[in-house]
């Protein structure tokens, strides 16, 4: 029997078929469709590219292997959080997550994608009631994105260039907020309270004025704080008619106050805790929110998806809301872009919502509460290790503080790391006023038994 | 001749809203209670949080059980014309391909899901030599002398692109100077929106009487002021404008950087390097061109590439090899800072890597071959129907997408390209694409289907076109409440532009509608 080695994605690489296409065409060969191109810039030889792996069996041995190098958060205890965090994952999220239908669609409309468009505006509307805002965006790539636009929406709802934000943010958005709005807003840092790192509100006090297009903070704070002085914040602002920006966790919200509480204008965050892995930072994705106000929602950078009534009765129709505003329409003259983001993510938060319900989000909340106030306190108790190092409320990050101890973060994260321990995120560079200082992080994940794991490798360690 | 085939109906399982399923007290899943052990150690943290940071409103979450949670995503995914279930040449400028499932079952690994982008590097060695090996194949595709893989998604790849043109032309003190990009109508609208974004003015360049513009329409807005050049080539229109090489030399000699958004490459892989034809930018979908699924609007990845005057400019960290082990380098004093959190959408770049590692030289060759094949036989047949026609010189063959035109069909009986585009949805096929804004050809509609349809699927698919040809023809009041057979119906769109009737929530909904 002849050999077939035919590509099995590309099903017109049989010979005889492309002969026949190629008669049909009426030219003789796929060269003929290049005529158009300039000889100078064609490509002459052969890509100099690695041998192919052409048995799917072997293709798969080869990624794996390669993969296998990296050690994972199932088979080591993970403490890191830092801006992506590690949550159990619900099994209904990870079928629903492989359902070829969603993987493999994309920018479908209406008629063709119904069920994506629900799944969507179900994300919108799910989300909407734990963070208390009527109006949800679809998904933007990350919790940074989704700051940096709203933070220009306000430039531009306020029709001011100022934004204050709080010292403690994370470099790494810090390092995008710069980039991305450097040329519309200059940004201020406010400082933080040296004991607690909440907002320091005097400071807050003295650095807004009329050119404060909006304040922005987060709850909890990147060092794991609830920002307890939120009312006195989002009072500041509004009394300089600038607009409160807070970005949130929202696997806090069934048991910590939602933004819409204490009178956040924009609210925005990430659905990566909502039952998405952490896929090395790919699990990220970010969200946009507020009151449903037409000026505000005109300067949405986002894609808005509405639901409408169908034709026949108890049926719904969906279709994107103001499209008009968007980037693929204003071309050259858009204050801010959209594209492909990460809409599958919004499906599998929606599912876990679903999940979770009301009693399950106030169980998760309470619990990881429960586990890292544990953490903290066990930590605390190892001479030398001062934990929690700050003295404030904290959900489920804390910063502990190893100054004592004689050792660097860095140190005592390689020793935890030879025991199957992945140590908190190190501060020491970023936070030089915390000393070698550590932001430990402790989910509904952690057993009793990792954190007493963690521990006694730390006593083990230290001694 | 392949049928159309016309007695298809969509699955319409009418699912209610998810705000409005169960009951109260049912569960969907159970939370791991914490440990009686763990409760004697502890005060109860809630109780030292003020009363106003505890949640006071009630928590209107659906309560279900999980096999109807199941149930109602996996119905919705049933009315998903993903490309698994439709061979989708509709979604042209998309690169709707076949994402290999071995892919998918590569990242379906602990390796991969359950990684922290914090860890050590010294324990993310697997993810950090795929990103390092990865980078020396796009080097090798496209001419070009460093890669990032941070930017996740074509649109933040292009302003990616536009940054690092910023940055270099302030690291050359031009900075205030050179203000204005040039791109051209037919380009993505991303490549005239991000540059604006990055505080660019936005020159574009129309087409002239071939399609694409011509070298002269460039030299004119050329100046002092030109920062650069983002295009795609092909365009939108399937045409290759010839004159790129000069267009790039023009604007590199008047002090301005050229970037290739490659959004269109599926039609030129071992034919047309970036690098080889000058340009000193680039950024690829690894989503759309290297296979790595749509993931029903991401995640995606834009592989962005540059020159090496370029290299010290792109986000930070770059993954470097130290003879021992791949490292993440932070040292980069000039680089543009970040675009997105840290490293980005890599269980994308693991599928695409995975997908050229299939393969190889000859297998890319091979994919764009059957691209541009499959292309001009789907426009060859097309051709053939009453009322349909390219735009432009019909002698000049496209790449591997055709933006059409309907003109001649819609004077002959008053319909819109829109009404056939939504009739598509009665044949299981998704809405074709009818062009990206500004909408310069007349009742436009722009097709690519890639090297994974077969001829037996690009038959039926010219099969589906004629028969709604015919039917226009015959009956066209029947096409303007199309589609019949679709999972949804036509809708009266006023109601989700006007603020009375939008509704982006349920409970929004709830106040407006009831």
């Amino acid at each position: 029997m002849k050999q077939n080695k035919s590509d099995p994605f590309i099903p017109n690489s049989v010979p005889s078929i492309r002969d026949k296409m190629l008669d049909a065409i009426g030219i003789k060969s796929v060269e003929d469709i290049y005529a158009s191109i300039p000889n100078e810039i064609r490509f002459g030889g052969a890509l100099n590219l690695p041998s192919p792996i052409r048995s799917e069996s072997r293709l798969r041995k080869h990624v794996e292997q390669i993969l296998s190098k990296n050690r994972n958060a199932q088979d080591n205890i993970n403490f890191l959080g830092a801006g992506c965090w590690q949550h159990y994952v619900p099994a209904v999220c990870d079928e629903i997550a492989q359902r070829g239908e969603f993987v493999t669609a994309y920018g479908g409309g209406q008629f063709g994608d119904h069920g994506k468009w629900q799944a969507v505006f179900e994300f919108q509307s799910l989300l909407g009631e734990l963070i208390g805002m009527d109006v949800v965006s679809t998904p933007t790539y990350d919790w940074s994105a989704a700051a940096n636009s709203a933070l220009l929406m306000a430039c531009r709802y306020t029709g001011r260039n100022e934004i204050l934000v709080p010292e403690t943010i994370s470099a790494d958005r810090l390092l995008q907020m710069y980039n991305f709005v450097r040329p519309v807003a200059s940004i201020k840092k406010i400082k933080m309270v040296s004991n607690t790192g909440l907002m320091d509100t005097s400071d807050l006090r003295s650095k807004i004025s009329s050119a404060t297009a909006s304040v922005y903070f987060e709850n909890p704070t990147f060092l794991g704080a609830i920002e307890t002085g939120a009312y006195e914040i989002v009072d500041i602002a509004k009394s300089k008619g600038a607009l409160a920006t807070v970005g949130v966790d929202p696997i806090t919200l069934g048991v910590i106050s939602p933004p819409s509480e204490y009178g956040a204008d924009i609210v925005v965050g990430d659905i990566q805790p909502l039952g998405i892995h952490m896929y090395g930072g790919g699990g990220l994705g970010g969200f946009i929110a507020s009151n449903d106000n037409p000026e505000l929602i005109a300067e949405y950078n986002a894609l808005l998806v509405s639901i409408a009534p169908g034709l026949r009765p108890g049926e719904f129709g969906f279709d994107y809301s103001t499209f008009d505003r968007t980037s693929y329409e204003k071309r050259g003259l858009s204050p801010d872009y959209i594209g492909t983001t990460q809409w599958l993510w919004a499906i599998i938060a929606g599912v876990y919502l679903s999940l979770m319900g009301p009693v399950g989000m106030n169980e998760v909340g309470k619990t990881i509460m429960e586990r890292s106030s544990y953490a903290s306190k066990k930590l605390g108790n190892i001479p030398g290790i001062k934990s929690p190092s700050l003295s404030n409320l904290f959900f489920k990050e804390f910063v502990v503080d190893f100054s004592d101890t004689g050792k660097t973060v860095e140190e005592i994260n390689i020793d935890l790391l030879d025991r199957g321990v992945f140590g908190g995120f190190d501060l020491s560079s970023q936070f030089k006023c915390l000393g070698q200082s550590s932001l430990y992080c402790v989910t509904e994940v952690h057993t009793k038994d990792d954190i007493d794991f963690l521990t006694q490798s730390l006593k083990e360690i230290l001694t | 001749m392949t049928q159309p085939h016309d007695n298809y109906h969509a699955a319409r399982w009418n699912e209610p809203i998810i705000m409005e399923m169960g009951s109260e007290g049912q569960r969907g899943v159970l939370v791991d209670e914490t440990d009686q052990a763990i409760l004697e150690e502890i005060q109860n943290p809630l109780d030292s949080v003020p009363q106003n940071m505890l949640r006071s409103s009630k928590l209107k979450l659906p309560e279900i059980s999980q096999a109807h949670i199941l149930r109602h995503y996996t119905r919705l995914s049933q009315m998903t014309l993903g490309f698994d279930v439709t061979p989708d040449a509709s979604s042209g400028t998309c690169t709707m391909k076949y994402s290999p499932k071995v892919n998918e079952a590569i990242c379906r690994n602990a390796s991969v899901l359950d990684v922290h982008p914090l860890q050590n590097p010294s324990s993310l060695q697997g993810i950090l030599k795929i990103l390092f090996d990865f980078e020396q194949i796009m080097c090798e595709i496209s001419g070009m002398y460093k890669y990032s893989f941070q930017a996740s998604s074509g649109a933040q790849g292009i302003y990616t692109n536009a940054c690092l043109i910023r940055a270099y032309h302030e690291s050359n003190g031009e900075g205030k100077q050179r203000n204005e990009i040039i791109t051209t109508a037919f380009s993505h609208p991303a490549d005239a929106a991000t540059p604006s974004v990055a505080g660019f003015k936005v020159i574009t360049l129309m087409p002239g009487e071939n399609g694409y513009p011509d070298f002269q329409s460039l030299l004119s807005v050329l100046s002092e002021r030109t920062a650069g050049l983002m295009v795609t080539n092909p365009e939108d229109t399937g045409l290759f404008n010839p004159h790129i090489p000069d267009m790039v030399k023009a604007v590199q000699d008047a002090g301005g950087l050229c970037a290739y958004d490659q959004a269109n490459a599926n039609g030129l892989f071992g034919v047309v390097r970036a690098g080889d034809t000058g340009f000193d930018l680039c950024q690829f979908n690894l989503h759309k061109t290297f296979s790595a699924p749509h993931s029903a609007q991401g995640q995606g990845t834009a592989a962005v590439g540059v020159s090496e005057k370029l290299a010290k400019f792109l986000p930070t960290p770059v993954v470097d090899f130290n003879d021992t082990e791949y490292v993440l380098n932070y040292d980069r004093p000039d680089s543009i800072g970040k675009i997105r959190s840290f490293l980005g959408n890599v269980q994308t770049v693991i599928k695409a890597y995975s997908w050229v590692m299939s393969l190889g030289a000859d297998g890319l060759k091979s994919v764009s071959e059957t691209a541009v094949l499959n292309n001009n036989y789907l426009a060859t047949k097309l051709m053939q129907i009453k009322g349909l026609d390219l735009p432009w010189d019909n002698n000049v063959r496209r790449i591997e997408q055709v933006r059409y035109t309907w003109k001649q069909l819609c004077l002959d009986t008053g319909l819109t390209t829109s009404d056939l585009a939504r009739k598509m949805s009665d044949y299981g096929l998704q809405t074709y694409m009818e062009s990206h804004v500004p909408r310069l050809v007349d009742e436009p509609m722009t097709l690519e289907p890639t090297e994974s349809l077969s001829l037996d699927d690009l038959d039926a698919y010219v099969a589906v076109l004629k028969d709604i040809s015919a039917q226009a023809y015959s009956d066209p009041e029947s096409l303007k409440g199309a589609p019949y057979k679709s999972a949804s119906d036509q809708l009266p769109q006023n109601q989700f532009n006007d603020p009375e009737t939008w509704a982006m929530t349920w409970k929004a909904y709830k106040t407006k509608r009831e």
